[in-house]
Order: structure tokens, then sequence, then C-alpha cells
């Protein structure tokens, strides 16, 4: 383990107090959670503090795990040239919740935080331009969601009738294939016949005493 | 008298323009012929590369980095299989790092000739671009011969390389790393001291070393502005820690500084390339770990185990522990870094591209304010973009 690396930590869970959620180090990267509120105060800390000097915001993106409450993680990835360390910073959101904007930190994060609003739909509050970046003009849907299908909902194609490209709703000549090559043995457990009869028993058992 | 009112108005530059570097749309706001604002439209390429990554195994997942930044097509695979290395915790053998550095470099050569070339052009110099698309084509014939392909490789593999090199390439890449000193001494003759090129590009596009932090600027843009940061120097991977080469960096950070800096680094690039010819080890050029790497086609023919791996391979893939990593290396435009998530599955649960393009057309409106419609073109010339990695 990288001795530096577990000081950085430690000294970075320390001032960041309450604000701090939690703090790891995982294949030798720091992995910093922090509250959502707190999210601007706590880039501000690692950019100027003489320890961190992390002044390059390298990244900006979102991920979507939909089985959680709050479903939408979102990562800054950032870099210290004066110390050569990356940290990541993690916080955790809903649908509904506005994150507030760091562009006031890092103008670079402006495009990044575009894209994230246009792929999964998080809104930052305060950010000056928030418009859609990637995907077409008129755009619905935020594609990078886990609930959002590959082949989309609408295709376009020019029309020799009317002279121009219309959009409609996506057709498929073939059925969606999902190939899905998991192999039953290594990954799932496996659940044989009979096996939930004797589960069942034994999840009951306790109940009936009390 | 009555005031005459002078209104601004607004340009459309692109998507299709040949100084655009591909389906750049830009919106410029003018007063007379002095840009007032800049809005780059994005996304005119835009093919889902992650969405669709995360419905690929990691070894599919592969060729759609050779379609982001299409220009040095190596480097970004090299930045993935780091990734899924990492994850994987796999060591790689000495000559598959060799193998991948030599080829990164080749990339860098590739992607620098194009820009510098092209950029040349765009301010008004034609000769650079075709003697530039003759060394190119001569290297994308090296990439053939290793894997087959011209431009998208789909070389590199976690846990090292597809194939090792045939005979007699290391000698023809070698021939032509003597020769091409002199291709871009010449380049220099036409450029470095020409009085339009220097009219056009001296003081243009000025950009600090603070401003670069705050824009998330990297690689030659960044080091043309005097930082000198290099992922290659600072956070080694591969066989980078063993080569010997300089990092050049600029003073004044202008469109200038920018082009000095990538002529220098083709020279850098060039010493890398020698010593990777000159020390590369013997040995294998993939791990020796089948449940990773396919096993030799002969090893198939009589042995039970490597028939298997290779059906596993070939259906299913390989699963990837569950954990995440940034990974980044100095791809020619700046820092590429990737973004990984694994679930454990043989499928990344989330694969995010950073794309250093991205960051400096960014910095477009900071860039072009107040300079005069041409000096825009010099800008996009010297900042590097490719719309196949801003897109994604």
């Amino acid at each position: 383990m990288n001795i530096a690396l577990q000081e950085l930590n430690d000294y970075i869970a320390n001032s960041l107090g309450e604000m701090l959620i939690e703090a790891e180090i995982r294949l030798d990267e720091l992995i910093i959670t922090v509250n959502r509120e707190s999210i601007v105060d706590t880039l501000k800390f690692l950019r100027d503090d003489a320890n961190c000097q992390f002044k390059q915001l390298m990244d900006v993106c979102g991920a979507d795990y939909p089985e959680q409450e709050d479903r939408f993680c979102l990562i800054y990835n950032l870099l210290s040239m004066t110390h050569n360390f990356r940290v990541r910073v993690k916080i955790w959101t809903d649908e509904s919740t506005p994150v507030a904007s760091v562009t006031s930190v890092f103008s670079a994060a402006g495009w990044w935080e575009r894209e994230t609003w246009d792929m999964y739909g998080i809104y930052f509050s305060d950010h000056p331009d928030l418009r859609r970046i990637l995907t077409d003009y008129g755009f619905e849907g935020h594609p990078l969601r886990k609930d959002f299908p590959l082949t989309g909902y609408v295709e376009l194609r020019y029309d020799d009738e009317q002279k121009r490209v219309v959009y409609e709703p996506v057709k498929l000549t073939q059925e969606f294939r999902s190939f899905e090559f998991l192999s039953p043995w290594e990954g799932v457990q496996p659940l044989l016949p009979g096996d939930e009869k004797a589960e069942g028993q034994d999840a009951d058992a306790p109940k009936e005493g009390t | 008298m009555a005031e005459t009112e002078i209104k601004n108005y607004n340009l459309n530059f692109g998507p299709q323009h040949p100084a655009a570097h591909g389906v750049l749309r830009m919106v410029l706001e003018m007063d007379g012929e002095v840009i007032d604002r800049a809005d780059p439209h994005i996304g005119l390429l835009h093919r889902g590369t992650e969405k669709l990554i995360e419905h690929k195994t990691y070894v599919q997942a592969v060729p759609y980095f050779d379609r982001l930044d299409y220009v040095a097509p190596q480097n970004q695979e090299h930045a993935f299989v780091l990734a899924v290395e990492k994850l994987l915790g796999l060591e790689v053998p000495k000559r598959a790092q060799y193998l991948r550095v030599l080829f990164s470099e080749i990339g860098r050569e590739l992607n620098h000739l194009l820009n510098v070339t092209s950029y040349a052009m765009d301010v008004g110099a034609m000769t650079p671009m075709l003697w530039g698309f003759e060394e190119r084509e001569r290297l994308m014939e090296f990439c053939e011969r290793v894997s087959g392909a011209r431009l998208h490789m789909a070389y590199y593999r976690p846990g090292g390389v597809a194939y090792d090199m045939p005979e007699g390439l290391a000698e023809d890449i070698n021939d032509w790393a003597v020769h091409f000193v002199s291709v871009i001494d010449d380049l220099e003759t036409l450029l470095t001291e020409n009085r339009i090129f220097k009219q056009r590009t001296v003081d243009i596009g000025v950009i600090t070393a603070e401003q670069c932090f705050d824009w998330g600027f990297t690689g030659p843009n960044l080091r043309a502005s005097g930082v000198p940061w290099d992922l290659r120097k600072s956070q080694p991977y591969d066989a980078y820690a063993e080569m010997d080469f300089d990092l050049p960096i600029g003073k004044n950070g202008d469109c200038y500084d920018r082009y000095l800096v990538r002529m220098h680094e083709m020279r850098q690039s060039l010493r890398i390339i020698h010593q990777c010819l000159e020390n590369m080890p013997d040995g294998p050029c993939k791990s020796e770990d089948h449940k990773v790497t396919p096993p030799a086609r002969e090893a198939m023919k009589d042995s039970m185990e490597a028939l298997i791996h290779h059906f596993k391979l070939f259906t299913e893939g390989f699963r990837v522990p569950a954990g995440e990593t940034y990974t980044a290396v100095e791809a020619p435009k700046g820092e590429f870094g990737v973004y990984l998530v694994s679930d454990g599955t043989n499928k990344p649960y989330r694969c995010k591209i950073r794309a250093p393009g991205f960051a400096h057309l960014q910095a477009m409106d900071f860039l072009s304010k107040g300079h005069m419609l041409a000096d825009v073109v010099a800008n996009i010339g010297s900042v590097d973009v490719v719309f196949g990695e801003i897109d994604r």
C-alpha cells in the first residue's frame, strides 16, 4: 500500500469532517464519498488546500444504479499535478434532487455537467448554460440510464417524397437479441428443485415460535 | 444625424467546413469581424459508444476505442486495456509492453503528422499536408502488417497484444524512423520560420498555465503553456518507465508554441521508437493466463483445457472482479482516461471515456473571444480536436 496515499486519505478524512461519508483506497486509488450538499465546498477545499492542490478537474460523470434509492452516482475525477495524486469524489442523488454545479470552482465542469444532464437527467442548479450537448436537437429521454433501451425510441431517415429528414418510431426488422452468455454454473447460485422446501421450513420455524 | 446602430450578427461555422476538422458546428456571435462569443454545438457524430460498451464483453469493447480518436486509435485501446488489466490484477509480459509502447508512439506520430500538417493547411500552407500524408501511409502500412488493419487496429488486448510482429517488420520500422528525421526537418523548413505561418499563429489563442488548469487542459496544449507534465513521465505505464526521452515545453501558450511542441514531440517519439526496437525482449506477446487471453491454435488441437478456454473466451468472455478504476494514458491529444466500473460479470457496468478534446474544445469560447474570424480557424487547428472522441 502506498504510504503517501494513505496519509493523504487520513488528512482529507480529518479535514472534511462532517461533509465526509466515506474515504477509502481501492486498487491504489483514493475514493471519497461526501454529502450531496457539500460538493462545492469539498472541491474548493481539494483545489486550494496546500496538501491537496487538486487543481485539475479531469472528468465529471454519472453512473446509474436503478435498484438503489439514490440511484445516480456522480463521480468527479481530480488530478493534482503538484503532488502527482488522483482523487475520485463521489456523491449520490436521485432523479428529482438537483446537485449544485461546480462551474464556479472549475470552469471545465461546464460541459461535463451538461453531458451528465444529457445522459442521465441529473439536474445541476446554478449551472450557467445547462443545455443538452451530445444528443440531437429536440431529443427526449436520457440515454445512458439503465432503463433506456439500447435501440432508443426514434430513428430518422431521408424521405424522398417530402425531401427532408423525417423522425419515426424505431422499427426493428429483426427482434433485438441480447446475447447472455454468463454460464449458469459459476455466477448464479443453483437452486435445485426441492431446495425451497428446506429453506422455507427453516425460515418459518422461528416465526411460529415467536 | 441619427445614430447608426450596429448589430452583432451570428455566423454558422460548420458543420461542414473543411477547417472545422470534422463535424463541428460553431455558432459565432460577431461584432464586425471580431468574435464576441463562440458556441460550439457538438454531438453530430454521437454514436452512443458508452451505452454500446455496456452491452458488449470486455474484448468486444476494444474496437470501439479505435473509433473514438480515429487519427491515433492505438492510444485509446491502450487506456482501455490498462483499465481492464488493473481490475483483473493481470501482469503483462515485457514484450507485450514494449510492443504496446512502440505502437502507441507510432500512434503519436500519426496524430501529430495529421494535426500539424492539416493545421498548416488551415492557415494557408498546402505542401506539408501532402508530405505528411505520405509518411502517415507508411505508418499505417506497419499497422496493417502487425494487425491486419490500417486504421482501426484492434490490436491491444487485456493481457498483451493480439499477435506478435511478423518477421522483418522491426527492421522496416527502424529504416523508416531513421529516414523520418529528414521529413521532420523538411516540414520545419517550410513552417517554423515561415513569415505567413508565424503571422497567423504567434500570439493567437494565448492561454496561461493557470487557465489551462481551470479548463482541464492536458497534453501538448498544456505543455505549450509551460507546464512540464506528461503521464508517460509522471505516472509511467507499461514500459515507459524504461524509456529515455525529453519533454518539450512552450513558453507563451499560443498557437505557434503548440505547433512547436508537437514538432518536438515527434522527434522524441522517434527516440522512444528506436529504444523499443533495440531493447525489445523476447518472450510471449500476451499473458499466459488463458482465462483471459486465448490459447495458441496448436494447443487447442491436443489439449482439452485449451479448447475449453477458447470456447469460453469467445462465447462468454472473461469475468472481471467487481471494482472500479480511473486509468489514464498520455494520448497524443492529452489525457485520455477510462473510468471503468465492473460488477463482476463479463460486461462493463459503466465505461466513461474522458476525451482530451472535449475539454479543449470547451475552451474555444474563451480562446476565441476578441480574435478575428480567421483566428478561430487557427485556434481549432492548434488545440487539435477530432470529433470521434469528443462526440463518442
